[in-house]
């Protein structure tokens, strides 16, 4: 496995089926009565969070803390960021205070990498601009997994919504073409990036068309300011081409699933029926997302620099 | 002082003996012979008259820590250069007759090239209101060529109305060919690899409606248009259709878009960040054959330095631009030459003599009197002509190192490329800027 998780395309198949297959375990720590493993005592795992996404850093501190590692929250309200520091010197400082692993999230597509290069600490991309968000795809993969009660080899994903922003998009996208699946990108053309076609995915403009043989359909998000520079002109009009309702249930599968990373906006892309129903996933999501964090840091932490797992 | 320039290839072709004296050549032939005059062995060595750029960023006034009028004209003598343009986005903007004046002045100063200031299109290159181009023209600087570069004139009314007004003196205006709106927190060129890294796109289109249209309106108006930085393949075909109507467009395209693509973004190393963008190897390979068939009429370097801390910070926050005056030549040998595109003749058409005449800086040479305007590049390397010239080892190799380049800044995309030639000695008037590959100042 490479020492740092940037990106969902750096897993291979065997390295995306072990943190799968570890999450599992893990996934048992939260059953017991005393949460928590003693395998990264001592060791030192920094949330380094640019945005503010509570979902995500209390997701990876809990996950830290199961695993008994230290844990600093450095957010950049009301620290030396707002002052104007520069990433590089926050990089340069949190690698003299001995940092073992920097979960970053941050506007910017690309501040991971760039982090990679200031500082020795493993480094986690809990999501870069509208780039990746590599453990949100590892979750999700543990949600179809768990939910469809098998592998993911030769399983139909619709993902639906705002592809061009979507830093989850791009994350499924490549975990998903890795484990077997098909992916099929749903969206309006403005909302489609260019020139996709190296992307292992199908896409299409018409949801309707793409329900049929589904076994995840996988909402995203869509932020209301992408009305006003023009994306689409209303969102009644979003709402009513490609959102998710009752209706558009009917026409899934009756084992198929629906997914969506959070925060949702209900009402926009998905009905709060839907949201509500049992073949929704939303609140496991959450729930797996600690033990598929907690199997990412464990593995990461536990290799030595070739990529050997020494635990 | 005097040199004998002995045995040198002229633009690549016959060996000859030049004699350099009060900033003439005043002698061309074999085995000449001069008791007084300092000689420079040339064999092997190409001579060129010397390198024009028509677009280059000093960053005097204003951000001195990036780079001086000082520190560029070290770096643009040792790149071979006798002339440069300095674009007017310091700090204030040249967009008066004192910012200019102040530009012109420093490289005076400096000596090593001459320096000449370009003006801005509009008041604070804000787009708005016409800046006084009259009066930049009639100062000490004489300025001809006006820019907003780094902006570009979006509103196509001041665009018709300043392709117009410039007329009155022989003006041209330098066009950053850019269309706003298509490019709000553009990134990099749209396509394939900013859809996967997630960077907003800076659509070929934006840069295309721009050149079209101004070239329409450089017919409409029968003026003089300059298209900066063409970083695009339909760019090229825009401007090859303008040329064919007879209209007075010229074109630029730099050396990074002859070589690089957007393929180096995939490290998120902003030192590839510049606007216009890396484009495609389609994009680069319809750029080379642009320059080769004359559609593209110069190279322009666009030297952007950036200070470190513009450099050294993620992709979106970074400063566009790149360093290009030191290794310029370097480039269009590997791009153009080596593929058998062009000759020396076709470099020092498309280095020197072309982008003097866009500039204006191919006058005769002043003789004494102060004040002229800045003459004497760009001509032939004959008798009687101005001694601005470079002598260039086309055999040499050499690898790239920030740290030792002369520019201020360190923002080179080709860190550790081994490019070929490099410029042994240049001259400015007589007087040797660079000896033995080494600035004289």
């Amino acid at each position: 496995m490479n020492r740092h998780l940037l990106s969902a395309g750096d897993l291979s198949r065997e390295d995306a089926l072990k943190i799968l297959d570890t999450a599992e375990q893990m996934a048992t720590v939260g059953d017991r009565e005393v949460k928590k493993l003693p395998t990264l005592r001592g060791r030192t795992v920094v949330n380094l969070f640019y945005e503010d996404s509570t979902r995500t850093r209390t997701s990876f501190e809990v996950a830290a803390k199961r695993l008994s590692a230290d844990v600093i929250n450095f957010s950049a309200k009301g620290s030396s960021v707002s002052k104007g520091e520069s990433l590089k010197d926050t990089a340069l400082t949190l690698h003299a205070m001995g940092a073992d692993a920097v979960v970053i999230r941050h506007a910017a597509s690309g501040a991971p990498h760039r982090l990679t290069q200031w500082l020795d600490a493993v480094v986690v991309n809990a999501g870069d601009g509208t780039h990746e968000h590599p453990t949100q795809a590892l979750l999700d993969a543990f949600t179809m997994r768990q939910r469809l009660g098998r592998d993911l080899d030769g399983a139909k994903v619709a993902i639906v919504g705002d592809i061009l922003h979507s830093r989850v998009a791009r994350s499924n996208v490549q975990l998903l073409h890795t484990l077997g699946a098909h992916v099929t990108l749903v969206a309006p053309p403005t909302l489609l990036p260019r020139d996709m076609q190296t992307w292992p995915a199908q896409v299409s403009y018409d949801l309707d068309a793409a329900l049929g043989d589904v076994d995840v359909c996988m909402m995203l998000r869509v932020q209301a300011e992408r009305m006003t520079a023009s994306y689409f002109p209303t969102v009644r009009e979003y709402s009513r081409r490609y959102g998710l309702d009752g209706r558009r249930l009917a026409l899934m599968p009756k084992e198929a699933i629906v997914m969506h990373p959070g925060p949702m906006v209900r009402g926009m892309e998905i009905a709060g029926e839907v949201a509500d129903s049992s073949r929704a996933t939303i609140v496991e999501q959450v729930r797996n997302g600690v033990s598929v964090r907690m199997a990412v840091l464990y593995l990461l932490l536990t290799q030595d620099s070739t990529g050997q797992g020494t635990a | 002082m005097s040199w004998l320039i002995k045995n040198a290839s002229i633009l690549g072709g016959e060996q000859q003996d030049m004699l350099l004296r009060d900033g003439v050549i005043t002698e061309m032939g074999k085995d000449l012979q001069d008791g007084e005059a300092e000689i420079l062995e040339a064999a092997g060595l190409i001579a060129l008259p010397g390198l024009v750029d028509l677009h280059t960023h000093l960053r005097e006034p204003g951000r001195e820590d990036a780079e001086t009028v000082r520190s560029g004209s070290r770096a643009a003598a040792l790149g071979g250069y006798t002339a440069i343009c300095a674009m007017p986005n310091t700090n204030p903007i040249a967009d008066t007759a004192g910012v200019v004046e102040q530009v012109l002045r420093l490289g005076q100063e400096t000596g090593l090239v001459d320096v000449q200031p370009i003006g801005a299109v509009t008041i604070g290159q804000r787009g708005e209101h016409l800046a006084e181009l009259g009066t930049m023209a009639d100062s000490a600087a004489q300025v001809r060529i006006f820019s907003d570069d780094g902006h570009c004139v979006a509103d196509p009314v001041l665009m018709r109305r300043a392709l117009e007004y410039v007329r009155a003196f022989d003006g041209v205006v330098a066009q950053h060919a850019e269309e706003p709106r298509l490019t709000e927190g553009a990134q990099m060129n749209e396509g394939e690899v900013s859809s996967q890294l997630g960077l907003a796109g800076w659509p070929a289109v934006a840069e295309e409606a721009i050149i079209a249209r101004d070239v329409l309106l450089a017919g409409h108006t029968q003026s003089r248009l300059h298209v900066c930085h063409v970083s695009t393949a339909g760019s090229v075909e825009l401007i090859r259709w303008g040329k064919q109507k007879g209209w007075q467009v010229t074109a630029e395209v730099c050396p990074h878009h002859l070589l690089l693509t957007d393929e180096q973004a995939h490290s998120y190393d902003p030192v590839f960040k510049v606007n216009p963008p890396l484009r495609t190897a389609a994009d680069v390979q319809a750029l080379r054959e642009g320059l080769a068939d004359g559609t593209i009429d110069v190279v322009a370097t666009d030297h952007a330095p950036h200070a470190a801390q513009d450099k050294e910070c993620e992709w979106a926050q970074a400063r566009p631009g790149m360093l290009g005056l030191e290794t310029a030549l370097s480039i269009v040998v590997q791009t153009m030459i080596e593929t058998g595109l062009l000759d020396w003749a076709g470099v020092a058409e498309r280095m020197s003599i072309t982008p003097a005449r866009i500039g204006g800086l191919n006058g005769p040479q002043r003789r004494g009197a102060a004040g002229g305007p800045i003459a004497g590049h760009g001509r032939p390397l004959a008798l009687g002509e101005p001694a601005n010239l470079t002598l260039i080892d086309p055999a040499a190799r050499w690898t790239v190192e920030a740290a030792s380049l002369a520019s201020l800044s360190r923002n080179t995309p080709y860190q550790g490329f081994e490019l070929p030639a490099r410029v042994s000695a240049t001259f400015l008037r007589g007087n040797a800027t660079v000896l033995d590959g080494k600035v004289q100042l």
